[in-house]
């Protein structure tokens, strides 16, 4: 009987989860989770992360737990977590699944863009670590508002937001996605309002939407050569952005994250998107 | 590699066969018992005896082997008992393929099953969340190894049509009509991964690569229903099989239904390839590989072949998804690439040699 109960035991509890305070052993999967635990002050019990865990310089030389939609339930069992800290974004369901059922301690963290999804990535990450999260969410709270005003105020630039322009057709950004979010916060209004997600734009439908800029992760403006190989590509090269090389470029991980850093993000951009307007300077912060 | 390497060699003296296929049992036997016992959570003997005493109910498991009994029970069991039912599947349908079309490159790609178990479920990836709402119910998790398996099956249904004039089967319309199947299906998933967005074309690649991450216990009576029992079925048509090597003529005059034969053959190789992808992903090579390896070595019949590709097909998938699981750890590769990367060398040091053979 008392063994049968310990069974069922076992299949509820996590595995031996210590108090919240004794967290040793923190696996983070998603950019946003691995910025905010590090933020929180949590870094230094993290003990691996997945590949889009690009920001703080830290957790890159952390072990590699691979891409977030294919996790492996047994090789992150095996890091003997005491806190599996994953985005909602991460899968397949069926590894969760596996996860679940080998009782490991689990919290879902849910992702989103936009100032209140900060907060609740924040709120989440600090419940699940045992912190009072208020004093980082408010802080970055604060910095987005003071942008509100004078961002509101800017004339809209219609901006394309290119994902990748390196073959074929530029993937762009159309509405429902993390650069969406981020073109509506900085005083840009996206040019592509017909379809959701990232999909190929061809020629004619570029030339005829004519964005005024063009924004861009980093690493994708490299891979496309810089500037001149971006505008190289047929379909940029017929907008009013090719004409005045209006390419805005800033890391990818800081622009789309949505973490602790996306009030200083959101400044960033917009400055680079208005290079005229006043924007009020933020305070340092030590997780940006 | 010439038709007459498939036809049965007249083999004088002792039958070999149970020799072979207990040797075959114990390979697969050994290689579960690897994939139970090595992988990335390091087991020790220690923990291996508590969670097996706790198993047997000798003694009560104490907390410091819980996370050994999970990695044990939960995870390692029934991802090695679905790899090798699975692989047992691809290896028997493999090696009944190449019997029936008499052609040693026949895999169970050639009935449509994989390409239209691979639209459909890329159809779930895509349509499943808004059909659905968050897939992340119960409900959720079995989509899209339905919408697989149904797909599997629904595309060799249609091959088997185009294929059959007149009622009679011709082997060379079947291949045909399977290659037009293989391509429309192709087309229909090119259109979903347009209309997919990137964290979906993203699970498609995933799912194309091949895993067995997500096996879970209540898989397992499924998959034992659903691969099992067909590649029994597989196995019992070995004589039919091999009278249809020598030809449809002479297999008819031996009296066999050979229309029946291949209905039968074809049907059963269609399920249980299509319940195995539908909770793993596309796996290649297994199908391929295992028979070849077998008829080099022991001659074409279908009573060794069949069986045998049975054992050893499972005890390669268990093996190629224990080096997928500890290779990248703590990530994991995709078990299909394990295998195409074990099966493609080999299958072409086999091919130089059996050229070298007939030299």
């Amino acid at each position: 009987m008392q063994r049968r109960a310990l069974l069922g035991l076992a299949a509820t509890l996590p595995l031996a989860r210590p108090a919240r305070a004794e967290l040793s052993r923190i696996v983070t999967v998603g950019g946003a989770v691995t910025e905010t635990v590090f933020a929180l002050g949590a870094g230094a019990q993290v003990v691996a992360v997945d590949s889009t865990s690009l920001f703080p310089a830290a957790a890159r030389a952390l072990p590699q737990v691979g891409y977030l939609r294919s996790l492996a339930p047994e090789g992150l069992i095996s890091l003997d977590p005491d806190l599996l800290l994953l985005s909602d974004e991460a899968g397949p369901p069926q590894s969760i699944a596996v996860l679940r059922a080998a009782g490991a301690p689990v919290a879902m963290i849910p992702d989103g863009a936009g100032a209140a999804a900060v907060r609740r990535k924040i709120t989440a990450i600090a419940q699940a670590l045992g912190q009072d999260g208020s004093g980082l969410a408010d802080a970055v709270a604060a910095d987005w508002a003071a942008l509100d005003a004078p961002i509101a105020a800017l004339r809209p630039a219609r901006a394309l937001f290119v994902l990748s322009a390196a073959r074929g057709a530029p993937l762009v950004s159309g509405r429902n996605t993390h650069a969406d979010a981020l073109l509506a916060a900085v005083g840009a209004e996206n040019c592509v309002t017909e379809f959701q997600g990232y999909r190929p734009l061809s020629a004619e439908s570029s030339a005829q939407r004519a964005p005024e800029v063009i924004v861009m992760m980093e690493h994708a403006l490299a891979e496309a050569g810089g500037i001149d190989g971006v505008l190289r590509a047929t379909a940029l090269s017929v907008t009013p952005a090719a004409a005045t090389r209006r390419v805005v470029a800033l890391e990818g991980s800081y622009m789309l994250n949505f973490g602790p850093r996306a009030a200083h993000a959101r400044r960033d951009l917009a400055a680079r998107l208005h290079p005229a307007a006043n924007l009020p300077a933020l305070p340092a912060r030590p997780w940006v | 590699m010439h038709i007459a390497r498939v036809v049965p060699a007249m083999r004088v003296g002792i039958d070999r066969t149970p020799w072979v296929l207990a040797g075959g049992l114990v390979v697969l036997l050994a290689a579960m018992a690897a994939g139970v016992l090595l992988g990335p959570a390091r087991i020790s003997p220690g923990g291996l005896g508590a969670v097996l005493a706790d198993a047997l109910g000798l003694a009560d498991l104490p907390d410091a082997f819980r996370r050994d009994a999970a990695v044990l029970g939960v995870i390692r069991a029934p991802r090695v008992l679905l790899a090798a039912i699975i692989g047992a599947g691809l290896g028997a349908a493999g090696a009944a393929m190449q019997g029936l079309f008499r052609n040693p490159l026949a895999d169970p790609g050639l009935i449509g099953v994989s390409a239209g178990a691979a639209l459909a479920a890329v159809a779930a990836i895509v349509f499943g969340a808004t059909l659905f709402g968050v897939a992340a119910g119960a409900l959720g998790l079995w989509m899209l190894p339905l919408a697989a398996f149904l797909g599997g099956l629904a595309a060799t249904l249609l091959m088997a049509r185009l294929g059959n004039v007149g009622g009679v089967t011709g082997v060379a319309t079947l291949l045909l009509a399977g290659v037009a199947v293989n391509a429309l299906a192709g087309a229909l998933t090119g259109l979903l991964i347009f209309t997919a967005d990137d964290r979906q074309v993203r699970d498609i690649t995933f799912w194309t690569l091949g895993s067995l991450a997500g096996a879970r216990w209540e898989q397992v009576p499924v998959v034992a229903a659903l691969v099992g029992l067909p590649t029994l079925g597989l196995i019992a048509l070995a004589r039919p099989l091999d009278a249809l090597l020598l030809g449809e003529a002479e297999a008819f005059h031996l009296g066999h239904r050979v229309e029946t034969v291949k209905r039968v053959a074809v049907t059963l190789a269609a399920i249980a390839v299509a319940a195995g992808v539908a909770f793993t992903g596309l796996i290649g090579f297994v199908g391929l590989v295992v028979p070849h390896l077998l008829r080099l070595g022991f001659g074409s019949g279908h009573r060794l072949v069949l069986p045998g590709s049975a054992l050893l097909g499972g005890a390669l998938l268990v093996l190629s998804d224990l080096a997928a699981r500890s290779l990248a750890a703590p990530a994991e590769l995709p078990v299909g690439v394990v295998t195409a990367l074990i099966g493609a060398p080999f299958f072409l040091w086999l091919l130089r040699r059996a050229a070298g053979a007939q030299a």
